[in-house]
């Protein structure tokens, strides 16, 4: 075996076609072609391509006060929430589940966090001076205890009473939505605590602090299951959940502490949302946001009937959805084609992904000739 | 009638059929025998336009075919019932007969299903089958034997040439075993070419007009059963002498009479244990080093024992004892941990994960007992997988092919090396020889003997008496959901017959 195949490769989902001493070159590209996150990196690359050509300062990346600015920082900065619902979506698509109650989650955890911290203000040498209730990791800890809590409740409804997943978060989906307005009062709480906004404009050793965590989600999330046997048992129960039961794996747990973790992403992407908007916003909050995420986890090469799933594949994907959106906005399409764009570009992304359609691309472009083995 | 001369087929760079022919004549069944991974399902995938051939050529009637989907073949008048019901159960007994083509009635633009032509028609399908059921009823409320023979009536309901049964038998009980044979003869008289896969060599020798046998892919012959005896037959499947184990033979290398007997300790002991509608209450002791064998017929709530032994359905009275301990089990991971093992009848739905690899699949179980962490390394689950491929004789081109890939005997096989891995002290098999062939089956048969030997307690379930008869120590009879007797070591088939038989 070669040092490809250490445990990401395992887990990964790539066919793994038996041992392979030092492949010929053609195989070698064969094999590079084969590869699953090939076709997402192409599509990203063709993305940026083309905003390059009408955003020529694309590239363009610059050092200023310790930050490093530039478009590319800016779209991996924007991408950062919709990457970490993305990813925890990714591990409940793989056990045949879906959660689109994700953008419900969002604007839950955005207005929990808002209202602990209250909106206090104080004059301190004749200058406004903005107060919080509660330390902001309280806050934070608040929001994600009570996003992790509607994913875990999405999970019992799935494991426990045994509802069709996407029946059970549409429920939350609406519930989470209501409730979100509730607390918010239907209004736009505006956030005014100062340290909070570091989660979603700060930056930490140049980097934006929203990337930074999205990266962390990812690298935990990777470690998680290449040291565990987690994913081995995500994929017997989203190929064949009888079967990984009598096996002994505890199924049920399991698909509750996926909902949950993938409740918690949404809550830590409703934070960052919140602190770079600076408020709180019940109705508009990650509206939506549960359809890109599915996208993004589609595009990179996630089965949505369960089983195989890869998580380079997902970031992948929700970079070109915001690559796509910085795209649509940069080349300035009018905001009412905008979505209608966005839907032509996915669909030829996801046609170019698709393994049948290239072949009868390839079966028009070059005919073969009758009988001629295939 | 259906010609197919030097068939190739490969798969990437494994040789799958090499030069095989087949011929079917009209008012004949025609036996294909082989052993698992012998290439007879691959021929059939091509006969029914599946899979397209590499190589060679098909001919119906003397003109040739290129069947390029199942569809396409069946136009043809070629049809067939596989070995897994592959048929709707939530749709109705006629209503899965006429998928896809219901008779229509009204005007031109309104052509609504005429639903009492179709029920009409399917009774009259039925009734060629002898079988007497509704056809208003809901298909997955039929026994499995029945839903076998829905297949075939929907096999037949188009004007069938050729019928193909990729083993049809194998979830099948003796008598209708025999009203299926029945069916066929009478098939067979109006002129049909059938082609019958199976592994029960009495059934071939029982309906068969000719036999066809491959092995590895190739064509080794085509004989009149006349010519060529049973043990002809296993010599040319298997490429070598395998003494068929008669009980003589296997009484030797099967253990001694338990020496531990009565006085020793209990494994595992069942004391009133049962399920409301499920199973009456029955007592069991499994000893160690024991092979408790389950003899009954199908529905006589074998397979419903295993399960709530195995904490997958819910026992509601008497208790349930591993190694003295009273334990309820409420998820089969409780039962794991507690060394319990269990390869269940359904392989295909209970057992498998089919996308996973053969290597996956083997360390499972041994991984789901260990939870989370720590996780198997993937250089020891290669490791364990390989020991088990070669302990067993897997044939697999690597452990990270996907186990559904395997033929079905050595996906059998996976499953117990599945168990195996988890060094289980209460091994429970149900039907583990259903649908594996001659060789595969004596091989284990003598893995469960060495097993036992070893000190494991096997509990070994099966409809074929004969290997019940072969390999148990003591034999539990079950009918109706109830256990009806235990018979000693050495009993005789027809013992275990008159126990199911008699009057409850």
């Amino acid at each position: 075996m070669n040092a490809k195949d250490t445990p990401i490769a395992a887990l990964s989902t790539a066919p793994q076609r038996g041992p392979s001493a030092a492949p010929p070159p053609d195989a070698l590209w064969r094999r590079t072609v084969r590869h699953p996150l090939v076709w997402p990196l192409v599509t990203l690359a063709l993305i940026l391509a083309v905003n390059a050509s009408l955003n020529p300062g694309l590239w363009h990346l610059q050092w200023r006060d310790g930050h490093l600015y530039g478009s590319l920082i800016d779209i991996v900065n924007r991408a950062a929430p919709l990457a970490i619902v993305a990813l925890g979506l990714t591990l409940v698509i793989a056990t045949r589940g879906i959660d689109i109650s994700v953008g419900a989650v969002v604007a839950i955890a955005g207005a929990v966090a808002a209202l602990m911290m209250g909106d206090e203000m104080k004059i301190v040498d004749g200058q406004a001076v903005h107060l919080s209730h509660v330390p902001v990791a309280v806050a934070v800890l608040g929001a994600l205890a009570a996003a992790g809590l509607c994913g875990a409740w999405n999970g019992l409804l799935v494991a426990r009473a045994g509802l069709q997943p996407i029946i059970a978060t549409l429920i939350m989906m609406l519930a989470g939505r209501g409730a979100a307005q509730l607390l918010t009062g239907g209004q736009i709480l505006s956030i005014q605590y100062v340290p909070y906004f570091a989660i979603g404009n700060g930056f930490l050793i140049g980097l934006p602090v929203a990337a930074l965590i999205a990266l962390a989600v990812w690298g935990g999330m990777t470690l998680m299951l290449e040291r565990s046997a987690l994913g081995l048992f995500i994929r017997a129960i989203g190929i064949n959940p009888r079967a990984a039961r009598v096996a002994g794996v505890r199924s049920r747990t399991i698909t509750i502490c996926v909902y949950a973790f993938c409740g918690l992403c949404a809550g830590i992407a409703g934070v960052i949302v919140s602190s770079n908007v600076k408020s709180a916003d019940g109705n508009n909050a990650g509206l939506l946001m549960e359809l890109d995420a599915i996208l993004a986890v589609t595009i990179g090469g996630t089965l949505l009937s369960g089983g195989r799933f890869t998580l380079a594949g997902t970031v992948i994907g929700a970079l070109i959805i915001q690559t796509l959106t910085s795209t649509i906005y940069a080349i300035g399409v009018p905001p009412e084609i905008n979505l209608v764009v966005k839907a032509v570009v996915v669909f030829a992304v996801m046609l170019l992904q698709s393994s049948e359609f290239r072949r009868q691309l390839r079966a028009l472009a070059f005919r073969p000739a009758p009988g001629a083995p295939r | 009638m259906l010609n197919a001369t030097g068939i190739d087929k490969r798969y990437g760079a494994v040789t799958v059929l090499e030069g095989v022919n087949l011929h079917l004549r009209a008012g004949e069944v025609h036996a294909l025998m082989g052993q698992n991974g012998a290439g007879k399902s691959t021929l059939i995938k091509i006969l029914t336009g599946v899979v397209v051939p590499d190589a060679g050529t098909l001919a119906l009637d003397g003109a040739p075919i290129v069947p390029s989907s199942p569809l396409a073949s069946q136009k043809l008048g070629i049809s067939t019932v596989y070995q897994e019901v592959n048929l709707c159960p939530n749709l109705t007994v006629a209503e899965n007969i006429f998928a896809g083509r219901f008779p229509r009635r009204g005007w031109a633009g309104l052509k609504a299903i005429d639903g009492p032509r179709m029920v009409r028609e399917t009774r009259a399908l039925l009734a060629r089958l002898h079988l007497d059921i509704d056809p208003t009823q809901t298909l997955g409320t039929l026994p499995v034997a029945v839903q076998q023979l829905v297949a075939i009536a929907r096999a037949l309901s188009v004007q069938a040439k050729v019928l193909i049964l990729d083993e049809p038998t194998s979830s099948l009980d003796d008598s209708e075993v025999e009203s299926l044979f029945t069916v066929l003869r009478g098939l067979r008289a109006e002129g049909l070419a059938i082609l019958f896969v199976t592994h029960f060599l009495d059934q071939v020798y029982a309906i068969s007009d000719r036999i066809t046998v491959l092995r590895n892919g190739r064509f080794v012959g085509e004989w009149q059963p006349a010519d060529l005896p049973a043990q002809a037959l296993v010599a040319a499947m298997v490429g070598r002498d395998v003494a068929l184990a008669s009980a003589a033979t296997a009484d030797a290398d099967a253990p001694q009479p338990n020496a531990l007997g009565e006085g020793s300790t209990t494994r595992l002991s069942l004391r009133g244990f049962g399920a409301e509608r499920r199973l009456h209450p029955l007592d069991l002791d499994l000893h160690p080093g024991e092979v408790v064998g389950v003899a009954g017929l199908l529905g006589s709530g074998r397979t419903e024992l295993a399960r709530l032994m195995f904490g997958l359905d819910a026992a509601d009275s008497g208790t349930l004892q591993v190694q003295g301990k009273t334990v309820r089990f409420t998820h089969p991971a409780q039962a794991v941990r507690l060394g319990l093992g269990f390869c269940p009848e359904e392989r295909k739905a209970d057992g498998i994960v089919g996308e996973l690899s053969v290597r996956e699949n083997i360390v499972l179980a041994l991984q789901a007992r260990a939870g989370l962490w720590p996780c198997i390394r993937p250089a020891r689950q290669r490791e364990l997988a390989q020991h088990y491929i070669e302990l067993l004789g897997i044939r697999a081109a690597d452990s990270d092919m996907p186990i559904a890939l395997l033929s079905g005997g050595n996906q059998q096989k996976a499953l117990l090396a599945r168990w195996l891995a988890t060094a289980p002290s209460v091994l429970i098999l149900d039907e583990p020889t259903r649908g594996v062939d001659v060789a595969a089956k004596q091989e284990l048969m003598n893995e469960v003997m060495r097993l036992a030997r070893e000190g494991m307690s096997v509990l070994f379930i099966s409809s074929e008496f004969d290997e019940v008869l072969r390999i148990s120590d003591r034999i539990v009879v079950m009918r109706d959901r109830r256990k009806v007797g235990e018979l000693a070591r050495g009993c005789s088939e027809s013992e275990v017959m008159s126990l199911i038989c008699e009057p409850a």
